[in-house]
């Protein structure tokens, strides 16, 4: 018997799944492109929203607090944007290079959202509720910042009005590096800023709660939940 | 990774094109059940028995029942030193002009086939496991798969389940469905290399030219398989020659059994390895021999990064739940496209099991006449992948330490 082999057929095959593959890294490479330009059209839309507010409250000196804090909300649209941002370095890996511009583009956003919200605490002498958490994704860098992490969406999760801010502290950006200085943060993480303290290393949600700078939202929400 | 994906896909294309190339023949088969050979060459059947007591009754009456001249078949039954009462129900048979009844020895599965092939005088001949039953039309689809292809020189049956019921059988069902699809497949490529204890027929100078069956670690269908096929003897298919099997109906049967055949099959991978990557082989030299190994050491990596992805994740929630405590996660009907994953090897591995769910149905097809898709296809979608690598890694650790592999 003669095994007789169809070379055509192997090479049409390796054609067919050649082609497949192809259309498998097309539709990859078109929906993470445009999860990328999802992120830069909430990236820009926060920035002119931050722009915007900053302006408004310039202008507006001597406006009532009331006033101004109803059109500084942008705290979700920054969760939702990290949570977006989160799911694209999963996808693209970390060092990718447009994951790296969103990252700077979106840190530099939270720093405009600190100032601006640092500026309205002092202005309507309402309690701070912004936390700056400072974390590394080098391997060995940092082993507990992912505890950190863990503790800090659940208190975002049981206090919404606290602000939190993560910052890779290995992230190539003036601006953030301008505020690792102010606050004369060492490289000892994770680091946490509440107010004009700086807690380094892991802190549990016990004691975030009962940080003094925190103490009058935490205890704001107490009254409410015994009020219910 | 994506090597993996990338030899996995091209098989499932590769099985597509012939079969969209065959689909005719296939179907013309399948369709016409009219058909009659034009001549009914003498067929031994030997049935090898060893403890078969309850099963060897509906087995040899199942062979009664061809739809074949009974003067051009001769069944032979070989109790192979059976400790139960095999040989007592034998007796039975005993009026009946074509059986004829042998004891000898316990010796394994091997001699008793070879002791009926010195007894046997037919022009084909066949072994049938007597926990196997054939139907009607089986041995005429066999002997018009011979007259289709003269140059075959064994011919394979359809093999299925008898009575699948519970989930363990409900899983093989499938997994037999798809090998009577794949088998027609390999058939058309000459690729066969497995001619099934259940009822594969062979011309007797299968036998006089290549010697007997062999022990062959306990797979002496595939040893005599790749036998033949290192001799340039070609293996045919007819998948309208249905025979059923009983199947193991536990999780712990099944491993043995597949426990089995695959340490057989590694074994006698590496006995036959000079096939691989020959051209002189076909295209179960240089394509499917090394796919079927490879398959096995795929399927274990695959199992490795789930298993340790699965792992991380459960180290995460557990540390997550030491951090913070437990909280249900929350749950939401809105879909935001965002999480959805579009990364390269998710839509790979998605166009993939597509092309796994398109080769099942084909198999329904062929095998069932029908395309179907019911709870033994979800079963087998959801569990084989699981318990598949059970077999397959205990199969490896055995051909690495050389441990040996029982029969039960």
């Amino acid at each position: 018997m003669k095994n007789e082999i169809d070379w055509k057929k192997y090479l049409l095959t390796l054609l067919i799944t050649g082609a497949i593959f192809g259309t498998a890294i097309y539709i990859s490479d078109y929906f993470g492109n445009k999860k990328i330009a999802e992120i830069q059209n909430i990236q820009s839309k926060i920035s002119i929203d931050i722009l915007s507010s900053e302006t408004q409250f310039s202008l507006l000196e001597e406006s009532s607090c009331k006033d101004i804090a109803s059109t500084t909300a942008f705290s979700d649209e920054l969760s939702s944007l990290e949570s977006k941002l989160n799911s694209t370095e999963q996808d693209r890996g970390a060092n990718d290079a447009q994951v790296l511009a969103l990252k700077q583009n979106y840190s530099l956003l939270e720093i405009k959202d600190y100032v601006l919200m640092k500026n309205i605490t002092e202005k309507c002498k309402t309690p701070p509720a912004s936390i700056i958490y400072f974390y590394s994704n080098k391997d060995g860098e940092c082993p507990d910042c992912q505890k950190e992490g863990y503790v800090l969406s659940q208190l975002r999760s049981d206090y919404p009005a606290v602000r939190v801010y993560s910052f890779d502290y290995d992230l190539d950006l003036s601006a953030l590096k301008t505020l690792i200085t102010i606050n004369k943060i060492k490289g000892q993480l994770p680091a946490l800023i509440i107010g004009d303290q700086t807690y380094y290393g892991f802190q549990g949600l016990d004691t975030l709660e009962k940080a003094p700078e925190l103490k009058a939202i935490v205890q704001m929400k107490v009254a409410t939940s015994t009020k219910r | 990774m994506y090597i993996l994906l990338f030899i996995g896909l091209y098989f499932e294309v590769f099985v597509l094109m012939t079969y969209l190339e065959h689909r005719d023949t296939i179907h013309e088969e399948s369709n016409n059940t009219s058909r009659q050979p034009s001549r009914y060459p003498t067929v031994s059947i030997i049935v090898p028995c060893w403890n078969e007591a309850t099963t060897i009754e509906r087995t040899v009456q199942s062979l009664l029942d061809l739809d074949y001249p009974q003067d051009k078949l001769e069944i032979l039954l070989i109790d192979d030193g059976s400790t139960d009462n095999t040989w007592e129900v034998m007796q039975g048979f005993t009026q009946t002009a074509s059986i004829k009844i042998f004891h000898k020895e316990n010796g394994g599965k091997h001699t008793a086939l070879n002791f009926g092939l010195t007894k046997s005088h037919s022009e084909l001949v066949g072994c049938l496991d007597a926990d196997s039953y054939v139907d009607s039309q089986a041995l005429k689809n066999i002997v018009l798969g011979f007259e289709s292809d003269p140059q075959a020189m064994a011919v394979t049956p359809s093999v299925k389940i008898w009575q699948a019921k519970g989930m363990i059988e409900m899983i093989q069902n499938i997994e037999y469905i798809w090998a009577i699809f794949l088998r027609r497949i390999l058939g058309f490529m000459g690729a066969i290399y497995v001619t099934p204890g259940p009822f594969s027929i062979f011309r007797r100078e299968v036998f006089e030219k290549i010697g007997g069956y062999r022990k062959a670690h306990q797979t002496e269908d595939m040893e005599l398989a790749m036998r033949m096929q290192s001799n340039g003897m070609k293996i045919g298919n007819a998948h309208t020659a249905v025979v059923h099997t009983s199947a193991p109906h536990t999780l712990k049967k099944l491993y043995v059994q597949r426990l089995r055949w695959t340490h057989g099959f590694m074994k006698n991978a590496i006995d036959y390895r000079f096939m691989f990557f020959k051209k002189e082989y076909g295209n179960l030299g240089i394509f499917i021999l090394p796919l079927a190994s490879f398959s096995i050491l795929a399927t274990l990596y695959a199992m490795g990064l789930f298993l340790v992805g699965l792992t991380q994740g459960i180290m995460t929630q557990i540390v997550k739940i030491q951090t913070v405590g437990f909280h249900l996660p929350h749950f939401s009907f809105a879909i935001d496209w965002f999480s959805v994953n579009t990364e390269l090897i998710a839509i790979i591995s998605l166009l993939a099991f597509f092309g796994t769910i398109l080769t099942l149905l084909l198999s329904s097809k062929v095998a069932r006449g029908k395309v179907d898709f019911g709870l033994d296809t979800i079963y087998f979608l959801a569990l084989y992948s699981f318990i598949a690598p059970l077999w397959l890694a205990k199969a490896l650790y055995n051909v690495i330490f050389s441990v040996t592999t029982t029969w039960r």
